[in-house]
Parts: structure tokens; sequence; C-alpha cells
């Protein structure tokens, strides 16, 4: 870990204006993802600026039905919210199938969407990664490959984004809030928030230097039945192999999302259009085009079949 | 005292303190922090500095050149060794490459620095400012590539390379039934709570290291080798493992940069290796690819069982000893046994919990389990119909006890074994499909010398001092059991102090060998204080009964603390073996039975119940041992479902080293765990009359698990570990 300031910041605009002047700043939350990276030096910041004492940590119904949540509300608090648990409880779903209780406790709303990858040559300083040394060239190409991405992948980078959360976020179109140095807001569609990593898959996000998350709304509630389906090697506390985000309503109609298949939350919403006809039409949809490895070609009829077990549960 | 005929009635008989199940005595100490970890010895070397390991970015190769001179400058630094400042190192008997590497790297994350600093962060920090260009050098990585040149190795801890009795070949090819399968077994770590940790302080040139280790007396030896010292100027202290599983049977290089970072620093100094480090830096269990053969009568019979195992290691190693139970397990006429050493260039391998046995008896179990398939009989009636009194490759040698199928009845009964389906995927519930399995157990009795000494003060306290360690096991406990039953006083009057080399030598933790070895050391020597305690107090009968804190015999009776009045009585020995483990085969056995459910839809595997039988002599302390058992257990859950150190095949290294990318199992993949001890003793393995248990947890519960997930889901898979990616292929469409 490299030695850094530290400051406290005293409002969300002050951060944000601190941030983008004060070079390698990086804001702190709940630190969970952050403060592991720094001890391995793959983030390297000069400067933390701790925004746990902003009062962003609450959950305020909008004029328009749905919930506008604090970027610093926990990760325990939001799941257990009960209008999240009636009205979004695919939210509540993905939040208690990732990390552990402890860690849950500690995580932001807004930090969980800005979780990197745990694609291990990412976390091993000694092997190339573009996304830890833009242009070392990607060990994870041609390497262990079992975890990563099958789609919207690049030359430079075929990592994954980890969490769960966000898909959830991802399913229900969430808008994420920001505010900028000068001052603005600004609101993200959660569909632009996260990329695909190109040629420069160091940029995770679509956030700009010094920009502050400060709040996650969510749209009036979808009905429906909420499914967040994960599937891994080991019953808890392990990333999503695939992950299988639903809302489906009575006539067969719904929305769906992935995770573990791609660099970002992956949802297609032309594929939903074919949902009615089950899940190998509608995973034909979302992953035509895929570029698997050997290690990770499995993931795909993984995702149909996972699709399948929700849409067959669904159907009850 | 020497053990070369088999027991008979002794003190330890009389089970008023062994053979209960204990609490553990060092419990307290634990759960209130109190246990003093080998990192954690501020009480003893106050003012410790801090080291941090540097290891090698590449598998294979030479440093060109090192720059230490912006980490030396950096904050809180106060020293660097590398293999250039360190002076002459010699490599430990127990080593296969050097604890400290360069020029030369022979692996990846080998030690190539110490960076000692006043924090652990300073020290940290500075690490990754030591700027180092290497010469990368053509390295071998791929088992599978390599098994063309692997060899027979030299005779090694698994017996010779290669055994043959009868004519395999032609009994084989003559069999009615039929089977030739290849298993693969992945590459582990230990993955241990407690990292490899030493704190090391030099008192003039006298060396005590506090370290995590297993084998006290290995550890001095090998110290003392590797850095030039006479043994008598090396003490090792380890009162406290956290868990070592085999991975700290070795002295390894935090112990060894401590005392050269201590000494370049003038201070004390304690290392503990970050745990990215610890998969490619230590010792691993290797992986294997076994070809088992296996033919019988059409009603069942063996008539021919061959197993072959290829291994790799460093230039120097030795192989995964995998074949080893196949010379024991089952009767058969024809039989070879086979294994086969290629040169990797990856990290040593080396003992891993039930080394030879774990990985063996993953691979034959299933092939056991499909031959029964192919003979149409039930699994375990086909290995009851196989079973052997003798040793199958020297008829002369019976076992010593073998109760392998009353393992497996007294199993299958309490299991629900009869409710079993035959055919596979036949039991559905909801979407999930369910199965049992079982397979048979089977880890060999080691015994080792093992010597420890007994004071007696003027208060009746009884104190032990060994060398002996506890890695987790309860060996504290047992031997409180030992020397209170032996010398007639309650638990709590006795006192126990482990782990320094200080004191006698012990036959340390390993190979399930440490109960059985280092209770047996600990009787012997209250054997000879109960001598001196007779004669203190004047009594001459040989029927002399140390009972409730008191000595009798006829009509007197005088208190046990008596006898130390005039000062302390102190008795040291140790137990030395004759030849009846030669005579007799001394193994333990029994039955691992597991239902599991297979996701229908997603081919995850979960664990709903498991049984361990297990017949392993004298169980010392049933709640000790049955914790060794579920623990095992549970590492057999993990080998069977998810533990797989990934090799990256053109880098040569251990890609998922950590605890996040390497999976062991969590609370949840473990469900209801049972496990019954048979009532046994066998007085040919000591006085205690008692066997390892520890290891024989884990083995076969692998097999067991991929048997049930056969019987579930009808897949069968022989490469482990049995991920959902490799039954999906096998699994029906899911609509």
């Amino acid at each position: 870990m490299k030695a850094f300031e530290y400051t406290r910041a005293s409002s969300p605009a002050d951060a944000a204006a601190l941030a983008a002047k004060t070079p390698g700043a990086k804001f702190i939350a709940g630190g969970t993802n952050l403060l592991d990276l720094m001890k391995l030096e793959i983030e390297t910041p000069a400067h933390l600026i701790d925004v746990n004492k902003l009062a962003l940590d609450r959950i305020e119904e909008t004029s328009d039905g749905g919930l506008r949540i604090g970027a610093l509300v926990r990760n325990t608090d939001l799941a257990a919210d009960k209008r999240v648990r009636r009205d979004y409880a695919v939210l509540t779903r993905a939040i208690v199938a990732g990390a552990s209780g402890q860690l849950r406790n500690k995580a932001t709303t807004a930090g969980n969407l800005l979780q990197r990858t745990r694609c291990p040559y990412f976390y091993d300083p000694n092997q190339p990664c573009n996304k830890r040394k833009p242009g070392s060239g990607c060990a994870a190409i041609g390497g262990f490959s079992r975890q990563l991405a099958v789609i919207g992948t690049s030359k430079a980078c075929i990592a994954t984004y980890p969490g769960d959360m966000a898909i959830a976020m991802r399913l229900l179109d969430a808008t994420v809030e920001t505010v900028k140095p000068d001052g603005s807001t600004r609101k993200i569609a959660i569909a632009d928030f996260h990329r695909l990593p190109g040629d420069t898959p160091h940029i995770d996000n679509t956030l700009q230097t010094g920009e502050l998350i400060t709040a996650v709304t969510l749209p009036k509630p979808l009905g429906g039945k909420h499914f967040y389906h994960k599937v891994r090697d080991r019953a808890s506390y392990a990333f999503a192999l695939v992950s299988v985000a639903a809302v489906v309503q009575k006539d067969g109609t719904g929305r769906v999302a992935f995770g573990g298949m791609a660099h970002k939350p992956w949802r297609v919403e032309a594929a939903e259009a074919a949902l009615p006809k089950g899940a190998a039409a509608a995973a034909r949809i979302a992953f035509a085009g895929a570029t698997p490895t050997h290690d990770n070609a499995f993931k795909l009829p993984l995702a149909e079949r996972t699709l399948a077990a929700v849409l067959s549960e669904a159907r009850g | 005292m020497k053990f070369d005929t088999p027991a008979t009635t002794n003190p330890i008989d009389r089970l008023k303190v062994v053979g209960k199940p204990t609490d553990r005595i060092d419990g307290p100490l634990k759960t209130t922090g109190r246990a003093p970890y080998a990192y954690e010895r501020h009480d003893v070397a106050p003012g410790a500095a801090y080291g941090y390991v540097l290891g090698a970015a590449i598998a294979k190769g030479r440093i060109t050149g090192m720059d230490l001179s912006a980490a030396k400058a950096a904050p809180g630094v106060l020293a660097i060794v590398t293999a250039e400042n360190a002076g002459k190192l010699t490599k430990g008997n127990f080593n296969t490459a050097n604890l400290l590497g360069g020029p030369e790297i022979e692996h990846y994350h080998q030690a190539i620095a110490l960076v000692v600093a006043e924090t652990f962060e300073q020290a940290r920090a500075a690490s990754s400012l030591i700027r180092v260009d290497y010469a990368r050098g053509k390295g071998r990585f791929d088992l599978e590539a390599e098994m063309a040149s692997a060899t027979l190795p030299k005779e090694g801890f698994g017996g010779p390379a290669e055994s043959k009795v009868g004519n395999f070949e032609g009994a084989f090819a003559s069999a009615p039934v039929q089977l030739d399968a290849r298993y693969t077994t992945p590459d582990h770590s230990h993955a241990m709570m407690e990292p490899h940790a030493s704190t090391a302080k030099w008192d003039g040139d006298q060396l005590l290291l506090w370290t995590s280790n297993q084998m006290i007396n290995w550890g001095k030896g090998d110290v003392a080798r590797t850095l030039g010292l006479p043994e008598d100027k090396v003490r090792l202290m380890s009162p406290f493992v956290g868990g070592g599983f085999g991975g700290k049977l070795f002295v390894r290089t935090d112990a060894i940069l401590a005392a050269l970072g201590a000494k370049a620093a003038g201070r004390p100094v304690k290392v503990s290796l970050q745990r990215p480090l610890i998969a490619n830096n230590t010792t691993h269990r290797p992986a294997t690819i076994q070809r088992i053969r296996i033919g019988t009568s059409k009603d069942g019979k063996i008539t021919a069982i061959g197993h072959e195992s290829w291994s790799g290691d460093l230039p120097g190693g030795g192989p995964e000893t995998a074949v080893s139970q196949t010379r024991l397990l089952y009767a058969g006429e024809n039989r070879l046994t086979a294994m086969r050493l290629a040169v990797l260039d990856l990290p040593e391998g080396n003992a891993m919990r039930a080394p030879g046995e774990a990985p063996g008896l993953m691979a034959l179990e299933i092939a056991m389990d499909e031959m029964a398939e192919k003979l149409g009989m039930d699994p375990v009636e086909f290995r009851a119909l196989n079973d052997t009194q003798v040793d199958p490759e020297a008829a002369n040698r019976p076992f010593s006890q073998r109760q392998l199928i009353q393992c497996m009845r007294i199993g299958a009964d309490k299991f629900g074994w009869a409710k079993r389906a035959k055919a596979p995927g036949a039991i559905r519930e909801g979407r999930w499909l369910i199965g049992m399995g079982m397979a048979a157990a089977f880890r060999n009795n080691l015994n080792g010398k093992s010597g420890a000494r007994v004071r007696l003060d003027g208060k009746g306290v009884v104190t032990v001092e060994t060398d002996m360690t506890d890695i987790g096991t309860g060996t504290y406990t047992i031997i409180a059991q030992t020397a209170a039953e032996m010398m007639g006083v309650p638990l709590d009057t006795v006192v126990v102090r482990l782990g320094d080399s200080s004191f006698p030598a012990s036959a340390g933790s390993g190979g399930q060998w440490g109960a059985n070895s280092s209770t047996a050391g600990v009787y012997a020597a209250c054997a000879m204080l109960r001598d001196k305690v007779t004669a203190a107090l004047g009594f001459n009968s040989a029927d002399v009964v140390f009972e409730d804190g008191k000595v009798r015999a006829g009509n007197r009776s005088v208190a046990l603390a008596d006898a130390a009045k005039g000062g302390e009585l102190v008795a040291e020995d140790h137990m030395d073996y004759g030849d009846l483990a030669k005579k007799y085969q001394q193994s333990t056995f029994g039955a691992h039975f597991v239902e599991v459910a297979v996701d229908a839809a997603t081919a995850e595997v979960r664990v709903r119940r498991m049984l361990a039988v297990c017949a392993a002599g004298r169980i010392l302390n049933p709640k000790s041992a049955r914790s060794q058992v579920i623990g095992a257990m549970t590492m057999g859950v993990g080998s069977a479902l998810m533990e797989d150190l990934a090799v990256d095949k053109r880098f040569g290294f251990f890609v998922n080293h950590d605890l996040a990318g390497y999976e062991v199992p969590v609370h949840a993949d473990i469900p209801h765990q049972d496990v019954i001890f048979l009532d046994e003793t066998d007085p040919t393995t000591s006085p205690m009359k008692a066997k390892g248990v520890g290891e024989l947890g884990l083995c076969g519960v692998g097999a067991a698990v991929a048997n049930a997930i056969h019987n579930a889901c009808g897949v069968r898979v022989r490469d482990y570990p049995v991920t959902l990616d490799k039954l999906l292929p096998g699994m029906p469409a899911f609509v």
C-alpha cells in the first residue's frame, strides 16, 4: 500500500470539487474492495476522500412512485428495507446473494456499483493486465478464464463485472444520480453506466473525473414475480459463474438481465420479447455473437438452463 | 521404553480419563485470544520489526538485475535480505527448492527478498519499490505433456515405486468383466487458517524462533542446516499452530527469512506470508493422472487390479504416492501398482493431509463404484466380497485389525443405504436430483519414536513436556488425559507444555501418526515416573495402584504429592518400536456415505448428509477425534466439488492463489455430518492401543461424493473437482 493523504468531505459537491483538483484522488466509503486493491497496489490513490459522513444514507419515495436510494445506504439496510422487499424483491435477492453479512454491513450502494473485476490476472501485479496497467497486455486471454466474460469482450480484456446488486438495478432500469466538480448534477441511466472494455478496459464506467454518485433511483415498481438465481461452485460467498435476474409477469412477458457473462450487467431488451417463447429463444438473442473461451464456454448453456429454471418457477 | 510385543493390560485400560469426550483443555485460551501464535509474540520478543517477503515474478529463469536503492531509502526500512547478502545458505533436508531464491529462480513466488521495516505497511510498500529484471527460462508446467518423460522414482515414504504380484496383464486380459479408466486430481493448496509465520530473535549466537510448525525436531535440524548453525544454537517454539494439514511439516521461508532479517536488523523480526503468496511460495498437494484397471470374475471376485499414477515435481522432488492404498485395500491374485514422476517447474509438491491415499482413493473408489455398476452389484457388497484379512502382496502378514466390512455394514444401516435407487437419476425432489454414494476409507497407521519428560511437584501437579505439536487436533488434551490416567490424578492437575525444541523430541504431527505416537511417549515417561514415585515413597510391591491422587499398595495409601516433598521428581523417556508393524499390517479403516442433490437445471451440487464410520483403534478422546473427522469430511467435500489450483501452463504458476480464487467449503456447503467410531483396541500399535484417525476422515470422501453425484444424475465425472461445467454436457435438457 502506498502512503496516502486523507480528507473527510463536508458535502457531496465539495467532495467532487476536491477530487477533481487533487491528483490521484479516490473516494472511499465502505472500502470493501478499494482497501484490498490498495494492499496489493492495484489501486494506488495518493489521496482518499472519505464520503462516509455525507448525509446520503436514506431511502426515500420519489414523486413518481419509485425509490431514491442514497449512495451511502449500506447493502444490508437496502436489502432489508420493507419497500424494497415488497416492490423490488429482485434487488433484495441479488444483494443477499453477494459477499457475506459482514461485508454487506459495510458495503454501500454506490461503492457496490463501482467494484472492480475479480479476474485473477488483474489481481496479480506480476502479470500483464490492460485493466490494471493499460497497454501491458491481457494474460487472461489464453490463460485461466473460467470465471471470465463470454460476450462483449475485446482483444484487450475479457474481464467480468463481478457484482450482483447492479444486475438487479439494470433489470429495474435504475438511474445513477451524480454531482460533478462544478456542483452541477446529472442522471445516468444504469444501462449507460458500466461500459464494455473495448480498447480502454481500465475505464470501468462513464463517471467523469471527480464525479460523485449521490443516489440511485428506481422507477415505479414493475409488479410480477421476482427472481435472482445465482449459480456458483459453492453455496455461498463466491462470485457468480452465471446469475439471472428476472421479473416475470403472469402473461409470460418480463425482463431478464445476466451477471457473470460480461464486463457489465448484460441485458438485451430484444431478447426479452422472446421470453414467452422460452429460455432457448431468449438466450439465443441475448448471447448472439458470444466469444467464449475454452474454459468458459459452459456459461452459455448454463445461462440458458438457469433462465429455464427461472421461467419454470415463474410458471409455478 | 521399547514396544516390541503386543500390549497387555496396563493403566490406560482403566479408561477413567482416556477415552472420555473431554473438552479441549486449551479451548479457553483460544476462545479468549490468549493462546499466543507465532506472529503475536510481543510477550517474548518485544519491539519486533516487520519483514515482508517479495516473491519471484517468473516461474523459471534468472534474476539479471536487482535494484534495492529505492526500497532502502523508503520510510522505515531497516534492512533488506537477498541471496546476495544473506551469506551461505544450505538447502534443508526436507526442502526441494531453496527458501531464498536468486539469481536462479526455481518456481513462481519463490522468495527473492525480505524487506524489514518498522511497520508492516512500510515493509510492504518498500517491497514494491524493489526493481527486479529477469531472464525468463523455459519451464515444464503441464503434467499431461510430461507424462511420457516420467520415470519410476527412488523408494521413499510411499514404499517402492512399483509392485507386482502374479501376472496382472494376463489376468486382466482374460477377466470376463473389465474396467480400464483414467482419473485426474488437481493440485491442492492446504489453505490453513493461520498463514506460515515466524518471529525470530537472536540472543548472542543463539537463535530463538517462534514459528508455526508441525515437526519441531525436523524443523530445528533444517533451520540449523540452512543457516549453518550448530543444532544447539537453534531453539524452535511452536506451542500453538493454526492449522497445518502438511503445509507446515517443513521449515519454510518465513522462518529462515525472519532469522536472517533479525540478524540484519539487529532486533527481533517477524514474518508472515501474505495469503496471495502461499499457494506458489509453499508446498501443495501435486496433481495426479491415474489409470486403474480392474478385472473380475462374473460373480465379482477381483482377479486383477492395477493402479498407476503420474505426478510431477521440481527436480529432486518426490511423487504423490497415490497407489499406496491399492496395495492393501482389496484382494486379488494378480496385482500391479506403479508411481511415475515427471519433472515440472511448478512450485514444489509435498504432503497434504493423507498424502497418497487422499487422491488415490478419489480415483480407486470411483473405479470400484464403476465396477460394481458393471457387475450389477451393490457397491457395499462388491467391496465386502473383495475384502482381505491379510496383506494381499504378502499373505503371511495379517492386518492387526481390519473391520472394513463392519464399517460398511453399520454405515449402510445407519445411513439408510437400502433406500438408494440402483438406477441413476431415479429420485427427484422438485428441481433436485437426489443420489447416494459411498466409498471405503483406508489410511495406514504409522508410529514414530516419541519422547516426553514428566515432572511431579510437591503439590501433586504433573507437568508434561514434549516437543509434540497441537495443530488444532487436540494434542494438549489427549496428552493430559494420558498423563492423568497413568499417574492417577484428575485432568486439572496436569500441565502440558508442547512445541519447544528444548523439550524431548516427539514424533510430531503429520500422517495421522501424532496421537498414538506422542501419547505412547508420554506413557513411557509416566511409567518411569511411576517407578520413581514408588521408590520415593518406599513401596516395594509390584501391585502399586495410582488412583485419585494417591499411591496405594495393600493397606497403605500415600498422597502422590508426598513423593515430591523432598524435591521435584523428573522422568524422561521415549517410546521406541520393534517390528510389530512389519509382522502386522497396521491400517485404519472406515466407510463414508454421502447424499447429494444435483440441480437438474444448473448441475450445481449440494451435499445433504454425510456419515463416516471409522475403525481406528482406541479413540483417545471421542470429541476431539470427531472434530478431526468432520473437519476431514469437510476437506473431502472441498476436494470433490471445488478445490483446484488452476495452472497457467504458459507462465507456470497457480493462478487462483488467494482464498477468493481457491474455493474451499463454507458453512453453507456442509450439511448434517455424523461420525461413528467402532469400539476397537489394537494391542500391536502401542500401549495406548490407538491409531491415527485425523486423515482417515478424509480418505474416500471425494469418491463418495462423486459416486453420489453419479447416482443422482447419471453423469460419471473422473476429473476432479466435479464442477457443474463437467456435469452439464451429460445432463438431460431442462425445459
